[in-house]
């Protein structure tokens, strides 16, 4: 897998929890495609299946059936992995969540260096690298907090400097403007949007914001665990507003 | 960047708590070993230190430390005649409990055959040895004396003149140290109305015999102190002790006093065997259970500690795994956290006993050969705690975060 290649293809994905008449359907045959440098925003109801398509492309849940491509690498055919999960998290792929999962026992530049620790980056290169994310989101004041002494805007900064700390080339974000107001979430978006732009990363954002539509490059729509439209979104007023 | 301990100083009192929680524990444990070695040095203390190669004893019996003992004190004229002997000594103890500024003073005492054994072997930590063949004492600082007090043990009052330390019997209670004689004297110590009443009923009992009615002179003698009477016999002493010179046979001297018929000879390694085997062997086998018990208990604690303190990082630990953490990170965080409970605890208990340990009544010893054994205890009550730990986290999934 390369950088410039890499994009997510998911083929006829269905998720399925329990067996018999405990069955639920959580997803089924979906079927989608991210570029690289592409910002998604997949929207939906609660149930609608965004979270289960979420886990699945972010490695953490593996499909009933389907596969997904990671670049030209098939990660998983069905249930079975084809690839170490565990290192391609790693490796490639970013999580923002609605709560922001800051380890507690961690100042917000060691949360950082952690992600960054974990993959072999070295002592003093991972602090550095995690300093210069912590600035470039404006939160490097904060460093040598802990998290519980951050605002939730700040802690969701810190979360982000996180999951961009490897360069990653997917970044996974499940609501994760819900615990902010309306301009802290309007520049969480914008944030994914430049980090798309500068890093070439691919964003996936589950929200219910629609607020920020204008931010994303294209829009997937889900319900009842199906996929019902992948659209462009508005480019002019995104424009007008980017 | 060590998690284990980015997470220790995070939550600093509620770990220090419970490494001292875990420290008392292991304390207990190092406690219940070093009065287990206790129990096994006072039981031998006195056969190791006493320097006797041979314990003649009373036939049949196991000797003086294990049941009563009684043997003629001219024993000791037929051993020192036998070939290879340097010395041999009349041995006598025995238990008493008096009165001493009216407070219970119990004691072992132990009759030394002065002057051939006046107490060199004994470890004085102040005074002297027993330079008179009357009226002195060595004791024990277990026992309260200080030198020049003063004791009265039946008629005769005896002052302190040397202080020994950690000389205590198998029950605990200090030795105190007389001269052969005094020791007989305090162990057969009648009032002088029952020896009025001893010498009577002794005139009685001749005065109904033929003998007493043909000699009448027998009824005036029967009332001269037992001493003055050669028909009745010299006190008996505990055991003869004998040493031999350097390079004789053990054996065959053994053999030779096995071949009496009224004594039992052992040696010094089978005074002790019968000592451990049989004495203190079950005191011994209790206090060894116990201590099993408590590692038992020790570890069932410390595994449900740090399970608990695994199930409190439940949430990070998944997202750890969600981030693509490796399990040796995992498992390093809860690993190096038990072995640093474990190791907190020890160095408490270590420190902590050693101030403790010797306020307590009966010895309690704490060797070097316990204490690498405990530290091995637990290293491995550590890994195994963890093991409850590092399973529950293993057992979790990445997705528990996003759920």
């Amino acid at each position: 897998m390369t950088a410039s290649t890499l994009a997510i293809r998911g083929q006829s994905l269905t998720k399925i929890y329990g067996s018999g008449n405990a069955e639920v359907t959580a997803m089924e045959d979906v079927s989608f495609f991210l570029s690289t440098g592409e910002v998604v925003a997949l929207l939906g109801p609660s149930g609608a299946g965004k979270s289960t398509l979420l886990t699945i492309v972010g490695l953490i849940n593996s499909p009933t059936s389907g596969r997904l491509f990671i670049g030209e690498d098939l990660v998983t055919d069905g249930p079975a992995a084809k690839v170490n999960l565990r290192a391609y998290r790693r490796r490639f792929i970013g999580y923002v969540l609605q709560k922001t999962n800051l380890i507690p026992f961690l100042t917000a530049v060691e949360n950082v260096r952690l992600a960054l620790e974990i993959n072999d980056v070295s002592g003093r290169a991972a602090r550095n690298r995690a300093m210069e994310l912590l600035k470039s989101l404006d939160v490097v004041h904060r460093s040598g907090n802990l998290p519980y002494m951050l605002s939730g805007g700040e802690q969701q900064r810190v979360a982000i400097a996180r999951a961009l700390a490897n360069r990653p080339r997917l970044v996974l974000a499940d609501e994760p403007t819900a615990a902010l107001d309306s301009v802290r979430g309007r520049q969480v978006m914008e944030l994914f949007r430049t980090v798309a732009r500068e890093y070439g990363t691919t964003v996936m954002v589950a929200t219910h914001d629609h607020r920020s539509l204008d931010i994303f490059d294209r829009i997937l729509e889900m319900e009842d665990g199906k996929l019902l439209s992948q659209r462009h979104a508005d480019i002019s007023s995104r424009i007008a507003k980017v | 960047m060590n998690l284990a301990l980015k997470d220790i100083r995070h939550n600093l009192s509620r770990f220090s708590l419970t490494a001292l929680g875990i420290g008392m524990l292991l304390m207990i444990v190092m406690g219940m070993g070093g009065i287990y070695q206790g129990l096994i040095q006072e039981a031998t203390l006195l056969v190791d230190n006493i320097g006797a190669d041979l314990w003649v004893v009373q036939r049949e019996t196991r000797g003086p430390f294990a049941e009563i003992s009684r043997i003629p004190r001219n024993l000791e004229d037929r051993l020192k005649s036998m070939p290879g002997v340097v010395s041999a000594r009349a041995f006598v103890t025995y238990p008493v409990q008096r009165e001493f500024r009216d407070k219970p003073l119990r004691m072992q005492i132990q009759g030394l055959s002065w002057p051939d054994d006046r107490g060199a072997w004994l470890p004085l930590v102040a005074g002297r040895r027993i330079e008179s063949a009357h009226y002195e004492m060595i004791v024990d600082q277990i026992l309260g004396l200080g030198l020049g007090d003063k004791v009265k043990l039946g008629k005769n009052v005896y002052t302190v003149v040397g202080i020994t330390k950690n000389m205590s019997s198998m029950a605990g209670d200090g030795l105190a140290f007389f001269t052969l004689l005094d020791a007989l004297d305090i162990q057969y110590d009648y009032s002088g109305e029952a020896i009025r009443i001893e010498r009577e009923a002794r005139r009685w009992r001749v005065a109904k015999q033929d003998i007493g009615a043909t000699l009448p002179s027998l009824l005036e003698r029967a009332l001269l102190p037992s001493s003055n009477l050669a028909a009745l016999p010299t006190p008996y002493v505990s055991a003869v002790l004998v040493t031999l010179f350097p390079g004789t046979n053990v054996n065959t001297v053994v053999e030779k006093i096995s071949g009496w018929t009224d004594v039992t000879v052992f040696t010094r390694d089978q005074q002790n065997e019968l000592l451990l085997r049989g004495v203190v062997d079950r005191a011994r086998r209790q206090l060894g259970l116990f201590r099993s018990l408590l590692i038992v208990i020790s570890t069932i604690i410390m595994a449900l500690i740090i399970y608990t303190l695994t199930l409190e990082k439940i949430h990070d630990i998944a997202m750890l795994k969600l981030i693509g953490a490796r399990n040796s990170v995992i498992l390093g965080l809860i690993l190096q956290q038990a072995l640093l409970l474990g190791f907190l605890g020890y160095i408490f208990a270590f420190y902590v006993g050693k101030w403790v340990f010797p306020m307590f009544p009966r010895r309690v010893v704490i060797n070097a050969d316990d204490l690498i054994y405990l530290a091995m205890i637990v290293f491995v009550i550590s890994i195994l705690s963890a093991g409850l730990g590092i399973w529950k986290a293993l057992s979790v999934e990445p997705n528990e975060v996003v759920s």
